[in-house]
């Protein structure tokens, strides 16, 4: 049985943020659904008892020394924005989505 | 070809050092043999040749003025187009940052800068770090100068291509799941992955934030260890940096290289010493356990049992934390914007631009780490990987009371052709197999040259303790000093 099916891609991929086309959505449907399967092997290990690692290192609360150091301006932060307006990251419209749709 | 480019980068600071030759010479030298092969090769994927003469006279100003110079001053370094370069393109082999000129340097390149060596590009990587042959790169692969049909590795293939095609000395690369040891191995160069936090990730391009590692590429062991020197230590821009001194690696591959391994035990992976890897790899690996025993090291086998889950955990994990970390090309502060005609919505905006800027396998992991995070999915996917990750780093530390570091081949297989594993994904996954354990754990692995299978190089991994960094290198020197290393044919 399939691991998952092209409807689900076809979710998982708007919840990414991503405009698939109708072929990319078949083809990888099946290259998914393989690598699902392959990692699924991951749930045969009895682990119910260990405890989850996220990281390998234990470190919490890092903070540096709270003293000026130099920064960007706001020519250089916005250096590699495609659109730009008074000083600002200009972006599409944000406001009534629902009018799109 | 030039001597210059086919000297060691101890022997190019020592050439500059003492006038023999000047900084300009050594990077004109090396300029020149990029524009004689690079075409075949695609190591680089941008070439800064004026940033580079002037680093380079900057070099030998500083030597005119009597000023002290470092180990490495005036040795010519290819960086991995995933750490952000000031005013200089970084790509991360994606479409999706083609013509981004980041306004700041990562850590480790204002610490390359700060040694003296002379940054001449940046070079070609699978899309994002993700990719075992650079055949995922935006810009097309990198060639392995062994066999120009074949894959240098991935995802540092343009870093390992350029140190076997001799267009430079020294490269920097990037370690998520084998990244650096990989490319490696099927070039015959040495990489090393350091202790996860032993070097910098500030202004490294982020792919998965739990195991991404840069460290150093080169064509002999001490050059790798002189060049983790430089680049590695405490970083307060980057929280997961261990505010440690980095171990005295160049002092350990300087005793390795008088052969003697006496004293030091190492662990053969019982679970990676056969199954799944090529019979000629296998081969080569025996005799180099065997090389290992005459240098006086105790040999001994060792069952990794949770290694066999660190693939799938590390497909899991590694994936979950892309699609977290990618959020971030949305088509508003840097890079790509697609379809903004005045009528779309932010949203469909940033959709058309994360379609047309990422390619194929960036778009499958995020999507995978995007359902192993899901509510319903997230305790059977990326909750179960984590425990496994407890268990590979229980199975490391229960190692390590044993021996001194573990030994296994670096990689399955030899340098594969080009086209052999892209129609299946997973199959290109198997080219971590040997690797992935270590990033999980976050200890230290290296690969070092160990013989060639069929005419192609094969790697030794050595894996040592977190923090350890300098046992991997005194017995990657050691085998160094007994085997040599490997020069591909001519271009």
């Amino acid at each position: 049985m399939a691991a998952i099916s092209r409807e689900e891609v076809a979710h998982l991929a708007r919840l990414s943020r991503l405009a698939v086309t109708e072929e990319e959505l078949d083809t990888f449907a099946g290259q998914l659904d393989v690598i699902l399967q392959a990692v699924a092997q991951v749930g045969t290990v009895a682990a119910a008892d260990i405890p989850p690692t996220s990281h390998s290192v234990p470190l919490t609360n890092v903070l540096r020394e709270d003293v000026e150091t130099p920064c960007l301006t706001p020519e250089e932060a916005l250096s590699g924005a495609p659109d730009v307006e008074e000083q600002r990251f200009r972006v599409p419209r944000i406001l009534n989505e629902d009018l799109a749709s | 070809m030039s001597d210059l480019t086919t000297k060691t980068a101890v022997e190019i600071a020592a050439l500059v050092a003492g006038g023999e030759t000047s900084a300009v010479e050594v990077t004109q030298a090396h300029l020149d043999r990029i524009a004689a092969v690079d075409d075949r090769v695609h190591a680089f994927l941008h070439v800064d040749a004026e940033g580079a003469l002037a680093a380079a006279r900057a070099v030998d100003e500083r030597r005119a003025a009597g000023e002290p110079l470092g180990p490495l001053a005036g040795v010519p370094v290819a960086v991995k187009d995933v750490l952000a370069t000031k005013g200089v393109p970084t790509t991360v082999g994606s479409k999706i940052l083609e013509g981004w000129r980041p306004p700041y340097d990562a850590t480790i390149v204002e610490r390359l800068r700060a040694a003296g060596t002379v940054m001449l590009g940046k070079t070609n990587m699978d899309e994002f770090a993700m990719g075992s042959s650079t055949e995922y790169s935006a810009y097309g692969p990198s060639r392995n100068p062994w066999d120009l049909s074949r894959i240098p590795g991935g995802s540092g293939g343009g870093s390992s291509a350029a140190l076997a095609a001799y267009e430079a000395p020294l490269a920097i690369g990037s370690d998520t799941g084998g990244s650096i040891r990989q490319p490696g191995a099927v070039t015959g160069t040495v990489g090393a992955k350091p202790t996860y936090g032993g070097t910098s990730r500030y202004g490294l391009v982020a792919f998965s934030s739990s195991l991404d590692t840069p460290g150093p590429c080169a064509r002999t062991v001490l050059d790798a260890a002189l060049l983790h020197e430089a680049i590695g230590g405490h970083d307060p821009r980057d929280s997961t940096s261990i505010p440690q001194p980095v171990p005295d690696v160049v002092a350990a591959a300087k005793r390795g290289a008088s052969g003697d391994l006496t004293g030091v035990k190492l662990g053969i992976v019982t679970e990676f010493s056969g199954e799944g890897a090529e019979p000629g790899v296998m081969a080569v690996f025996r005799d180099t356990v065997d090389t290992l025993t005459k240098l006086g090291a105790e040999i001994v086998e060792i069952s990794c049992p949770h290694f066999t889950y660190a693939l799938p955990a590390y497909y899991l994990i590694a994936p979950s934390e892309c699609s977290s970390n990618l959020a971030r090309f949305d088509g508003v502060r840097f890079g790509l914007r697609v379809g903004d005609d005045g009528n779309r919505s932010l949203e469909e905006v940033m959709s058309l631009t994360r379609e047309a800027g990422f390619g194929p396998e960036v778009k499958r992991r995020i999507m995978i780490g995007t359902y192993a995070l899901s509510s319903g999915y997230y305790d059977a996917y990326y909750g179960q990987a984590q425990k496994v990750r407890t268990l590979i780093t229980r199975d490391f530390t229960a190692a390590f009371e044993q021996v001194d570091a573990l030994i296994s081949p670096t990689t399955p297989f030899v340098a594969f052709p080009i086209g052999a594993r892209t129609s299946d994904p997973y199959q290109m996954y198997l080219a971590d197999l040997f690797t992935i354990p270590t990033n999980l754990y976050g200890g230290p692995g290296i690969s070092v040259p160990c013989g060639l299978s069929d005419g192609l190089p094969v790697g030794l991994q050595v894996m040592a303790p977190t923090m350890a960094d300098d046992r991997m290198y005194r017995v990657a020197a050691a085998l160094e000093s007994a085997v040599g290393t490997f020069t591909p044919p001519a271009l």
